[in-house]
């Protein structure tokens, strides 16, 4: 789908270039593909498909925290995907599952039909709790509470700036307390 | 926390974005640099004669060799820190150290010697180079590594042990002004044995500190 990976690719320089809602876009834009990646790859492994959901969300944080070995020369989607095929090879392996994903399936798996529900049987938002008491106050209050950085500052009588590095520090600690799970 | 929040969560900080690999690897290098340099002045320094080993090609081969060495090992690093990299399309640059010292070799066959091969093979240091590089890498591995974390490589084992050619051909930069040992016959026996003791360091080290 070149139209769709060129369009990707657009967005992730845009948002690169600091465009908050190219970024979103393009986040939204990946999930639905994301999402059918994992429940496929669940299948194959004779997994239940309903934990898909958690593997999206740890794509999501990786392809956040790690835009920066994105190489703006090159297309986004070959980028998006090697980071996918990890957390996924991971994901499965964390159940017990010898895998092998190989590059072909993921392919196949990325031109199959997006599948549209979102489930939240089992979140990232469950490692909150090992978190460092301002870094869980400030992602509880931003993405589960869905406030903004001002409404969060206000509620937590922290300065805007504080509350974005607490954010920031707060995913990449989520992050890690995935990797390590 | 639903995966639209996730998103909503991640936009938010989407002013927040890492340095570049390359920016962290050159300030982590720049930094341990003089950790190295340091125990190399205190532990051995250079030979007293560097001066006119300076005019003996075999003296400059040793540097063309591990700087050649150390500077594959930072491209290729860099190249495998993105998540989409494959060694197929660097690797090969590694060969280039390697056919520098196989040349020096076969140059060095071809001159009149004083002393038979197997002698400048064994030469007089080699339980100081297999271990003084090491030690002298393992600043510059540590610094590498902890640089090399903002990257993704898909295969950090690999990318551990790339980061452990950097280190010690660096190390081996510092050992050789040191070393009286000039034949590539020494360079190539003594040199890898302790090269690839920090490779492995490296891949150990790699496999769990760069995952992502």
């Amino acid at each position: 789908m070149p139209e769709r990976d060129e369009e990707w690719t657009g967005l992730m320089r845009a948002a690169n270039a600091g465009d908050a809602v190219a970024y979103h876009r393009l986040l939204a834009s990946i999930t639905p593909v994301l999402r059918a990646a994992a429940r496929r790859g669940l299948a194959r492994a004779g997994q239940p498909v309903d934990q898909s959901e958690d593997i999206v969300q740890d794509i999501l944080l990786a392809v956040h925290l790690k835009r920066n070995t994105w190489n703006a020369e090159a297309p986004f989607a070959p980028w998006l995907f090697a980071i996918a095929r990890n957390k996924l090879i991971d994901a499965l392996r964390r159940r017990g599952r010898r895998v092998f994903v190989n590059i072909d399936d993921f392919a196949e798996i990325i031109a199959g039909p997006p599948a549209e529900e979102t489930m939240a049987a089992r979140d990232v938002t469950a490692h909150l709790n090992g978190l460092s008491p301002r870094q869980r106050d400030v992602l509880q209050s931003i993405a589960v509470d869905s406030a903004s950085i001002a409404e969060t500052a206000n509620r937590l009588a922290m300065s805007e700036g504080a509350v974005r590095v607490a954010l920031h520090r707060g995913l990449a600690s989520l992050a890690a307390k995935l990797r390590k799970e | 926390m639903d995966t639209e929040r996730l998103i909503n969560t991640l936009a938010l900080d989407a002013g927040h974005r890492e340095r570049p690999v390359g920016v962290a690897l050159a300030v982590a290098l720049l930094l341990a640099a003089p950790v190295s340099i340091a125990l190399f002045m205190m532990v051995l320094g250079m030979r007293p004669d560097v001066a006119t080993a300076m005019h003996n090609p075999f003296f400059d081969l040793k540097f063309v060799v591990t700087i050649a060495l150390a500077s594959v090992a930072i491209a290729i690093s860099l190249h495998l820190a993105r998540p989409e990299a494959t060694l197929a399309a660097w690797g090969w640059l590694l060969l280039i150290p390697v056919g520098l010292i196989a040349l020096g070799i076969a140059f060095e066959m071809m001159l009149p010697h004083e002393r038979p091969w197997l002698t400048r093979l064994i030469g007089n240091n080699a339980i100081a180079c297999v271990s003084a590089i090491p030690l002298f890498s393992l600043p510059l591995l540590a610094a590498a590594l902890f640089a090399l974390r903002r990257g993704a490589p898909s295969r950090p084992m690999l990318a551990g042990a790339v980061a452990g050619l950097l280190a010690a051909g660096l190390g081996a930069t510092l050992y050789a002004s040191h070393c009286t040992d000039d034949s590539p016959l020494f360079v190539a026996t003594w040199y890898p044995l302790a090269i690839a003791m920090v490779a492995a360091v490296g891949a150990f080290a790699g496999r769990r500190l760069l995952r992502f």
